[in-house]
C-alpha cells in the first residue's frame, strides 16, 4: 500500500482508491516527473515499484476514457465526470505520485471494457473509509479525527517493522530459552476445562483460535512479560517415565546369580530365567533353542536383546513358553529375556532398551472376524450383479 | 526324528601283510612336518588349512583344521556318497576340503588299531540333524580307499526306501519287490569305486539268471555287476549276490571290507511305499533292504563275542573349530559381508546357528 491522497474534497471523496496493477506498468528508472496542474491523460507518469497506487488523476484518466466510451449516452452523468474531472485538475497532490500509463493498444482494450459506475466508485470509497476506521481502532486514535498524515506514518511504520526488530533484538528483549523450558512439562488446557475456566459455552474454531493466538503470543519477541498471563492456560504434566519393574537379582544353590521375568505375545506366555555368566546357550522347554526354532528368523528374535546390549556370549538362559505360534512364541520369550536382563544391567541401557521396544509388550492380538466379510477386514467377492 | 545314525563296520581277519601295512602314503611329508612345527608356534592366528592330505596321517594336532582332496580321488571314491551341499560348495570353491573332527579321528585311531583277527566290529555315528555325521563318513570312506579297502557304500538309505516309482515283484522270492533303478544306479557307482577288485574276487556258486543266462562259479564278481546293469530286471538280485558273495568271503582275507551305510534307521522304519492296492509296503519286503540287512546284522562268523556296536557321537562345532570353518570361509572369500570379518559377527553367527555345522553352511551361504 502506498500513501493516499486523500483530500478533503467532495470530489476526492469521490474518487476510489483501488489498485488496479494490471492496467498500470511500472517503469523504475525512469526519472521522476514534477506534477504539472493537469497533465493530460496520456502524458505518462511515474509509479513507485512497491505500491501500486492510483492517483486521482489516473482514476480520473480512466474515468475519462471509461466513461467516454460506455456512457456515452448517459449525458448527464457525463457532464458530471466531466465536472469532476476539471476540479481535480486543479487540486494540489502534496505527495509526489506519478504512475505510467503505457497506452499501448493492449492496455486501451483493457481500460475500454472496464466500466466505473457511480455505484462502483461509490462502493469504493465506503470500503476505504472503513478501511480508515479499522486503522485508528489499530492504532488507538480517534478515527474521527485521523488525517493523511498519520495514516502515511503508520504505513511508514508497517514499512520499517523490520528496522525496528533488529533494534529490538540489539537491546537484547529476546529471551526464548526460558519459555521452551515453560512449555516442556506442561501442555495447553483442553476445551472443556477452558470453558470451565471463563465460565461461557466455546466453539471448536473457537478453541482452536485461541490456542493459536496465545502460542503466537509467546513466539512474538519479548514475550517474556506475557508468560505469567500464558500459563494461566496451561497445565503441568507428569513425565511419564516408564519406570521398568527391575527384577531382583537373585542366587541359586550353587551361588550363581540369575533374575526371572515373564513375556506375553499373541497368545503365547513365556518364562525366562537368565543366568549372570555363561556361554550364550539357551534351553527352551528342555530343547536346545537350534532345535526348537529350526527357523532362522525366530532365532534372530532371541538375539536381539544380547545383541542390543553387546552381551551375546555371556549369559545363559533357560526358559519355558507355551501357547501362541512360533513367531508368538519367539516373540514372547524374547520379551521375557529382555526384561530379566533389566537386572543386570545400567539403568541408562534400561532406558535404550525401553525406546527400542524391547521391553513393551507388543499389543496386537488376532482381531475379531465380523459377521458378513469373509475374515476380519476381507470382505467376501464383490458380485456385481 | 531328529537323530540320523551313520553306520560302518568292516570286516576284520587275518589277512595278507601286503595289504595290512600302510602303503600308498603319497609324498614323505618332512615339508608338511617342517610346516606344521611352525604351524604350532605361531598359534595365534587361527589357521585353517593343514597341508597333511593323508586321512592316514590326522593326529589330533590336526583338529580343526580343513586338508584338501583331490578332485580326481573324490570321482573315483565318491561317485555318489557325499551330501548335495558339499558338493555345489567343491563345485563352487573349486576344491573339496574337509575337516578333521574328533569323532573321524576316534573312528580313524580304531580302525588303525583294529585286530583284523577279531570279528568285525559296528560303529555307529549318531547326533542331530546337521551335525556333520556324513561327512566324518566320508572322511572315513577316504581314509579306507587309501588303505586299499574294497567299500560298500551306501550314500543313502532313505532313498531305497521312499519315493520309488517302480517296484517289481521280485523273481527269485515272489513276497519280494525289486527296485530296478535303485539297484543299477548304486551297481554302477560300487563299480566306478572298486575297480580293481572286481576281477579279484571270484564268486563260489553258479546263479542262474532265467532260461538262458547264467554266471558260473569262479567267474569274476565283475561279471555279476555287469549282468545287473545290463538286466536291470535282475539289479536287485544283483545286488544280493554281490553282498552275499562279500560276506561269505571277507573272512578269506584277501581284502578289507568296509560297509558304510548312510541314514542305517530307514532299515528298520518304515516305508512311504505302497502297493498297487494301496497297502504300505514293510522294509521286509524289499529285496534290497532285506539283503542289507543281512548285511548289516552281527551273525557274521565269529560275531558272539563282540558287542553290537560302538556308538560315536557328532557333536555342533567346538570354538576352535568354528573359528576355523569360519576363517576357511573368508579365505575363500565366501562372506561378503562386511561385519562377517569382525568379532561381533562372528559371535552373531555363532549365536544364530548354535555352532551347528549345517545351519552355520545355509546362513553363510546368504552372506
Amino acid at each position: 500500500m502506498g500513501s493516499l491522497e486523500l483530500r478533503d474534497t467532495p470530489l476526492a471523496s469521490n474518487v476510489s482508491l483501488e489498485l488496479h496493477p494490471t492496467h498500470v506498468l511500472t517503469d523504475p528508472l525512469a526519472p521522476a516527473q514534477s506534477p504539472g496542474p493537469a497533465p493530460p491523460p496520456s502524458c505518462p507518469a511515474r509509479k513507485m515499484a512497491v505500491s501500486s497506487v492510483s492517483c486521482g488523476r489516473v482514476r480520473s484518466c480512466r474515468l475519462f476514457l471509461g466513461v467516454r466510451v460506455s456512457l456515452a449516452p448517459r449525458q448527464a452523468l457525463w457532464k458530471a465526470s466531466t465536472i469532476e474531472l476539471q476540479t481535480v485538475s486543479r487540486c494540489q497532490i502534496l505527495r509526489l505520485r506519478h504512475t505510467t500509463v503505457v497506452t499501448t493498444k493492449k492496455n486501451v482494450a483493457a481500460l475500454r471494457r472496464e466500466t466505473y459506475t457511480v455505484d462502483f466508485i461509490k462502493k469504493q470509497i465506503e470500503e476505504f473509509n472503513i478501511g480508515k476506521r479499522h486503522l485508528a481502532n489499530m492504532m488507538g486514535e480517534d478515527p474521527e479525527t485521523l488525517t493523511q498524515v498519520d495514516i502515511d506514518d503508520t504505513y511508514g511504520k508497517l514499512l520499517n517493522v523490520e528496522k525496528h526488530k533488529n533494534q529490538l533484538q540489539a537491546k537484547d528483549l529476546f529471551s526464548e530459552k526460558a519459555k521452551t523450558k515453560d512449555l516442556i512439562g506442561s501442555r495447553w488446557l483442553i476445551k472443556e476445562e477452558l470453558e470451565e475456566m471463563l465460565v461461557e459455552k466455546l466453539s471448536d474454531q473457537d478453541y482452536v483460535q485461541f490456542i493459536q493466538l496465545l502460542e503466537r503470543l509467546l513466539a512474538v519477541p519479548g514475550g517474556a512479560t506475557g508468560e505469567e498471563f500464558v500459563q494461566r492456560f496451561r497445565r503441568s504434566v507428569t513425565v511419564q517415565s516408564n519406570k521398568q519393574l527391575i527384577e531382583p537379582v537373585q542366587h541359586d544353590k550353587q551361588g550363581r546369580a540369575f533374575s526371572t521375568s515373564h513375556g506375553k505375545r499373541k497368545s503365547a506366555k513365556a518364562e525366562a530365567v537368565v543366568y549372570e555368566c555363561g556361554s550364550g546357550g539357551i534351553q527352551v522347554n528342555g530343547m536346545d533353542y537350534l532345535l526348537y526354532f529350526p527357523v532362522t528368523q525366530d532365532r534372530e528374535q532371541l538375539m536381539f536383546p544380547f545383541h542390543f546390549l553387546d552381551r551375546l556370549g555371556k549369559h545363559d538362559v533357560t526358559c519355558t513358553v507355551s501357547g501362541g505360534g512360533r513367531s508368538a512364541q519367539a516373540g514372547a520369550i524374547r520379551l521375557a529375556m529382555a526384561r530379566a536382563l533389566c537386572s543386570f544391567v545400567t539403568e541408562e541401557e534400561v532406558e535404550w532398551m525401553r525406546q527400542a521396544g524391547l521391553l513393551t509388550t507388543d499389543p496386537r492380538v488376532r482381531e475379531r472376524k465380523k459377521p458378513g466379510q469373509e475374515g476380519a477386514r476381507r470382505k467376501f467377492t464383490w458380485k456385481k450383479r | 526324528m531328529l537323530k540320523g545314525m551313520t553306520r560302518l563296520f568292516f570286516r576284520v581277519h587275518k589277512l595278507d601283510p601286503g595289504h595290512f601295512l600302510h602303503i600308498g602314503t603319497q609324498v614323505p611329508q618332512s615339508l608338511a612336518a617342517h610346516l606344521d612345527n611352525q604351524v604350532s608356534i605361531e598359534s595365534l592366528r587361527p589357521i585353517s588349512r593343514t597341508s597333511e592330505n593323508d586321512p592316514a596321517k590326522h593326529e589330533e594336532q590336526h583338529e580343526g583344521q580343513h586338508y584338501n582332496l583331490p578332485l580326481q580321488d573324490m570321482k573315483t571314491i565318491f561317485p555318489h556318497g557325499l551330501p548335495p551341499r558339499f558338493v555345489m560348495q567343491v563345485k563352487t570353491f573349486n576344491e573339496a576340503c574337509l575337516m578333521v573332527r574328533k569323532p573321524a579321528l576316534e573312528l580313524l585311531h580304531h580302525l588303525k588299531n583294529t585286530n583284523f583277527a577279531h570279528p568285525a566290529v559296528r560303529y555307529v555315528l549318531y547326533g542331530e540333524k546337521g551335525t556333520g555325521k556324513t561327512l566324518s563318513l566320508c572322511h572315513i570312506i577316504h581314509f579306507c580307499a587309501k588303505q586299499d579297502w574294497l567299500i560298500l557304500h551306501i550314500p543313502d538309505a532313505h532313498l531305497w526306501v521312499k519315493n520309488c516309482r517302480d517296484l517289481l515283484q521280485s523273481t527269485y522270492n515272489k513276497q519280494r519287490f525289486d527296485q530296478p533303478l535303485e539297484a543299477s544306479f548304486w551297481l554302477k557307482n560300487f563299480k566306478t569305486a572298486n575297480e580293481r577288485f572286481l576281477s579279484q574276487i571270484k564268486i563260489q556258486e553258479k546263479y542262474v539268471w532265467n532260461k538262458r543266462e547264467s554266471t558260473e562259479k569262479g567267474s569274476p564278481l565283475g561279471e555279476i555287476v555287469e549282468q545287473g546293469m545290463t538286466r536291470v530286471r535282475n539289479a536287485t538280485d544283483a545286488v544280493g549276490i554281490v553282498l552275499k558273495e562279500l560276506k561269505r568271503q571277507s573272512s578269506l582275507g584277501i581284502f578289507h571290507l568296509l560297509v558304510a551305510v548312510d541314514g542305517v534307521n530307514a532299515l528298520w522304519g518304515r516305508t512311504t511305499l505302497k502297493r498297487e492296492d494301496k497297502s504300505p509296503v514293510a522294509p521286509e519286503e524289499l529285496a534290497l533292504i532285506y539283503n542289507l540287512r543281512k548285511m548289516v546284522k552281527n551273525d557274521w562268523e565269529g560275531f558272539d563275542a563282540l558287542d553290537p556296536f560302538i556308538p560315536i557321537l557328532v557333536s555342533n562345532y567346538n570354538p576352535k573349530e568354528f573359528e576355523s570353518c569360519m576363517q576357511y570361509y573368508l579365505e575363500n572369500n565366501w562372506l561378503q559381508h562386511e561385519k562377517a570379518h569382525t568379532e561381533e559377527g562372528k559371535k552373531e553367527l555363532l549365536f544364530l546357528s548354535n555352532a551347528n555345522p549345517g545351519q552355520l553352511e545355509r546362513l553363510c551361504a546368504y552372506l
